[in-house]
């Protein structure tokens, strides 16, 4: 089914795996989601992440056909996630943060019947993942614990023959070498021409496999790119210390929380102010200097904070 | 036993609603059957007559106790009223033990708690603790009620005091339990198969093996013989069984792990059955028990109603109350009881089809539904399954009903023919019981948590039912009962036109429900 992994093409135009613009979910007066724009691209691992309650789950379960947005057009997989729910989670698998199982069955019964109801499983993968994943699958779903719960799905999810994952914090609960295990199957996925929306909390996973990400917010998408550019979006911090005391700094447009001690400096400065800073220290004599790019962390601190705005988080 | 105190509070606390429900459940139990019997008979000869016909028929012997003293109120109602008491207070208590311990340590909460300033036995202590205030509590009610009826006081007294130690006994078996098995169900399961034992022991001891009956708990409670000559000996055996048991599971729990059970848990099959690939195959593994356990269980209610014969003339007096409840089709008073058996078994029928009907909503609930809603199973098709399941899995619990209603007729009077009637009679009542189910189906696919509010469409009909004409409910009101409009048969002719639209009322509910499904939101967690 390789050939199944690779998306219509219309006029030329190879349409993404998924495509939202503008939803809205209201839950009564409640607004969920409010105007999310989201674009995943055919065979990338796409990053989404955003703070607990921004909305990620409800996109997701939009997507699904769970439930039906109040208005937007979402488009999944060249099908309308709605109307054709059923023929395309044929193509589709996936995996929610706190898998419910049956208490009766056991795991190596809910991975067959999970398979079975997406059309079948590929019977190599599912051995292998059970083996890779150390899966015992004759244990009643009652007696898992909360990662082996998460293994199950994952297991299931894998082992279909699919084009799309659907993955909602899907390691919650793995051990780091589950983890890894993980990783590396999205790998694999990924190299098969698969497509994976990727729901997380645990940003190392998100920048180990994401090739795209999209921070939502209060039920809208503040930013979204590749991590480099992302990180072109943040502050670097510069310490330093001259020979002579720093003039000009303070009026530099983009330079943030400067902080003079005599010879000593220590300041933020966004990216594209960055030149114009460099070569103020340069004229006061450059003793030592360290400059220190944004961590992974701190791009998000920045956009879940409440101390930034919406407007300077989707202006640049 | 650090914390006892404090866990015990706030167990009291968690279930002070369903205490009261058991105690006033099991108290209304033992008082109506005071207050019924005493307005049955018209004359004491006449209730030495129904007495003598309840003395010899040893199918009422075996269902509820040795037959002493019938002819008194009192009597009456430790006949009646004993054997099925002894079984609810068991239930009861075994709901409560297995709630606060074995289901706490499979959630986790257990654990947390331990975590806690509290000593290892606390939960335990604390659980015995809260089954023996409510075992104490229902005893007490009892008692009460009988002796404002009013009935002899050390009577009335015996049967309360017992009733409780019963359920300490039923108590203490079902904490052992819960340190035998490793989930609830099973602990369930072993405590309902003692309680099961012990019910059956005195059945078979009542009617030919006295000897038998001393092996039963509740021949021991039965043995105190209360309104005809009351003994107290019995108590202490009741008492004295339930120590031991008590000190072995106290053991076992000091012996063995957090979470694990003396026996451990099986392992099941690492792959799934090929009938597990579709959604009735699902529905059939996940609903089977409960499909059975129903089937049973008014097969054999079934049974003990059609075992009455025709005896029931004598049983039921010539008291005005009885010819206005059973006299409906102005005919014979055994087609009457019959006839109204019938609607009885529907009605209890219900319980299993609005309970199916409600899967899945807890399905939904309980965030299955997410899981499998997100395969390559369509919305209609799942809750198509779960419609077929309810609809044939209620056929076979009426039909089970009715054969079971003729089986006892017939075994009781030598009349084989009644299998056929009466199987024939029960059927046309599959209709309205699905109108129940549609009605279930209608409000889940409104919301998922209006879904519960069926059981007040239940409700609704048990009260037209039985207190419609006493009530004077209008006849428009009592019309929207589903049950109201079929003939009475064997006591009427059948009609077909109601039966046609019944079923036709169960079918568009059933389909309006599907497609108000398909258009919401799957409710979420």
């Amino acid at each position: 089914m390789t050939s199944g992994r690779v998306s219509a093409v219309y006029g030329g135009r190879v349409s993404n795996p998924i495509e939202i613009r503008g939803l809205v979910k209201a839950f009564g007066t409640v607004r969920a989601l409010d105007g999310l724009d989201l674009e995943v691209e055919q065979g990338e691992v796409h990053g989404f992440l955003g703070p607990n309650g921004s909305g990620k789950s409800t996109t997701i379960r939009v997507l699904l056909g769970l439930l039906r947005a109040s208005a937007g057009s979402v488009r999944l997989l060249d099908g309308d996630p709605w109307a054709d729910a059923a023929a395309l989670h044929r193509r589709l698998a996936y995996v929610p943060g706190d898998v419910t199982l049956w208490p009766n069955l056991t795991g190596g019964e809910v991975i067959d019947l999970l398979g079975r109801l997406r059309g079948g499983l590929d019977e190599r993968r599912r051995a292998e993942l059970v083996e890779r994943f150390e899966l015992d699958p004759t244990k009643k779903g009652r007696t898992y614990s909360k990662g082996n719960r998460q293994k199950v799905a994952l297991i299931a999810a894998l082992a279909s023959d699919v084009e799309l994952l659907l993955l909602d914090e899907p390691t919650s609960g793995l051990d780091p070498l589950m983890e890894a295990v993980f990783q590396e199957c999205v790998d694999d996925f990924r190299a098969t021409g698969g497509t994976v929306l990727l729901s997380s909390h645990i940003l190392a996973e998100v920048e180990r496999l994401c090739d795209r990400v999209s921070i939502i917010r209060a039920g809208r998408c503040v930013e979204s790119g590749t991590l480099t550019q992302l990180r072109h979006l943040t502050r670097t911090t510069v310490r330093a210390e001259t020979t002579r005391p720093t003039e000009g700094l303070g009026d530099l447009a983009g330079v943030h929380d400067l902080l003079v001690e005599g010879h000593r400096v220590a300041f933020e400065v966004d990216t594209s102010a960055l030149p114009a800073a460099l070569a103020a220290l340069q004229d006061a004599g450059i003793g030592t200097l360290t400059a220190t790019p944004p961590t992974l962390e701190e791009l998000f601190m920045r956009h879940y904070g409440d101390e930034v705005s919406q407007a300077e988080g989707s202006g640049s | 036993m650090t914390g006892a105190g404090q866990l015990l509070r706030h167990f009291l606390r968690r279930d002070r609603w369903m205490l009261l429900a058991w105690s006033v459940g099991i108290t209304l139990l033992y008082w109506s059957q005071a207050v019924s019997v005493k307005g049955l008979y018209a004359t004491q000869a006449e209730f030495d007559k129904a007495a003598a016909a309840m003395e010899a028929n040893t199918a009422f012997i075996a269902m509820t106790g040795p037959a002493r003293a019938l002819n008194t109120v009192g009597g009456q109602v430790t006949w009646q009223a004993a054997a099925f008491g002894a079984i609810t207070i068991g239930l009861m208590s075994m709901f409560l033990v297995v709630r606060h311990t074995r289901a706490e340590e499979e959630s986790g909460r257990d654990e947390m708690l331990r975590a806690a300033a509290v000593g290892r036995g606390a939960t335990t202590a604390a659980t015995l603790l809260v089954v023996l205030v409510a075992n104490l509590l229902t005893g007490t009610l009892v008692s009460l009620s009988l002796i404002s009826v009013p009935l002899a006081a050390p009577d009335s007294l015996a049967l309360g005091v017992g009733l409780a130690a019963v359920g300490m006994l039923f108590a203490a078996v079902a904490l052992l339990a819960a340190q035998l098995t490793s989930s609830p169900r099973a602990a369930y399961g072993i405590t309902g198969a003692v309680i099961g034992a012990a019910y059956m022991l005195r059945a078979v001891g009542d009617v030919g093996s006295p000897a038998l009956s001393w092996l039963s708990p509740i021949g021991w409670y039965q043995g105190m013989h209360a309104f005809s000559g009351v003994r107290w000996w019995p108590l202490a055996l009741l008492v004295l069984a339930t120590m031991p048991v008590v000190v072995v599971a106290g053991a076992t729990f000091g012996r063995r792990d957090h979470g694990s059970g003396v026996l451990a848990a099986r392992p099941g099959p690492s792959r799934a059955d090929p009938r597990l690939g579709t959604p009735l195959g699902l529905a059939w593994r996940q609903q089977r028990g409960s499909l059975i356990g129903w089937s049973v269980g008014l097969l054999l209610t079934g049974l003990s109603y059609g075992s009455l014969g025709t005896d029931v003339g004598d049983l039921l007096g010539d008291s005005a109350t009885t010819q206005e409840m059973f006299i409906r089709g102005g005919t014979d008073l055994v087609e009457g009881f019959y006839a109204t058996a019938i609607v009885m078994l529907a009605l209890m029928s219900c319980g299993y089809a609005v309970s199916t009907a409600l899967r899945p909503r807890h399905d939904e609930s309980s965030g299955v539904a997410e899981i499998l809603l997100a395969t390559g199973l369509s919305r209609s098709r799942w809750l198509l399954a779960q419609v077929v399941f309810t609809v044939c899995g209620s056929a076979l619990v009426v039909t089970a009903a009715g054969l079971g209603l003729g089986l006892g007729y017939a075994l009781s009077t030598g009349d084989g023919s009644a299998v056929g009637t009466y199987l024939v009679a029960t059927l046309p009542y599959l209709a309205p019981v699905l109108v129940l189910s549609g009605l279930a189906r209608l409000l889940f696919g409104l919301r998922a948590r209006f879904a519960p509010l069926a059981w007040a469409g239940l409700l609704f009909a048990v009260v037209v039912l039985f207190f419609g004409p006493v009530l004077r409910i209008p006849e428009w009101l009592q019309d929207v009962s589903p049950f109201h409009h079929l003939a009475l048969v064997p006591a009427e002719d059948f009609r077909w036109q109601p039966l046609l639209a019944l079923a036709l009322v169960a079918a568009v509910t059933s389909a309006l429900g599907q497609v108000l499904f398909r258009r919401r939101d799957v409710e979420m967690r």
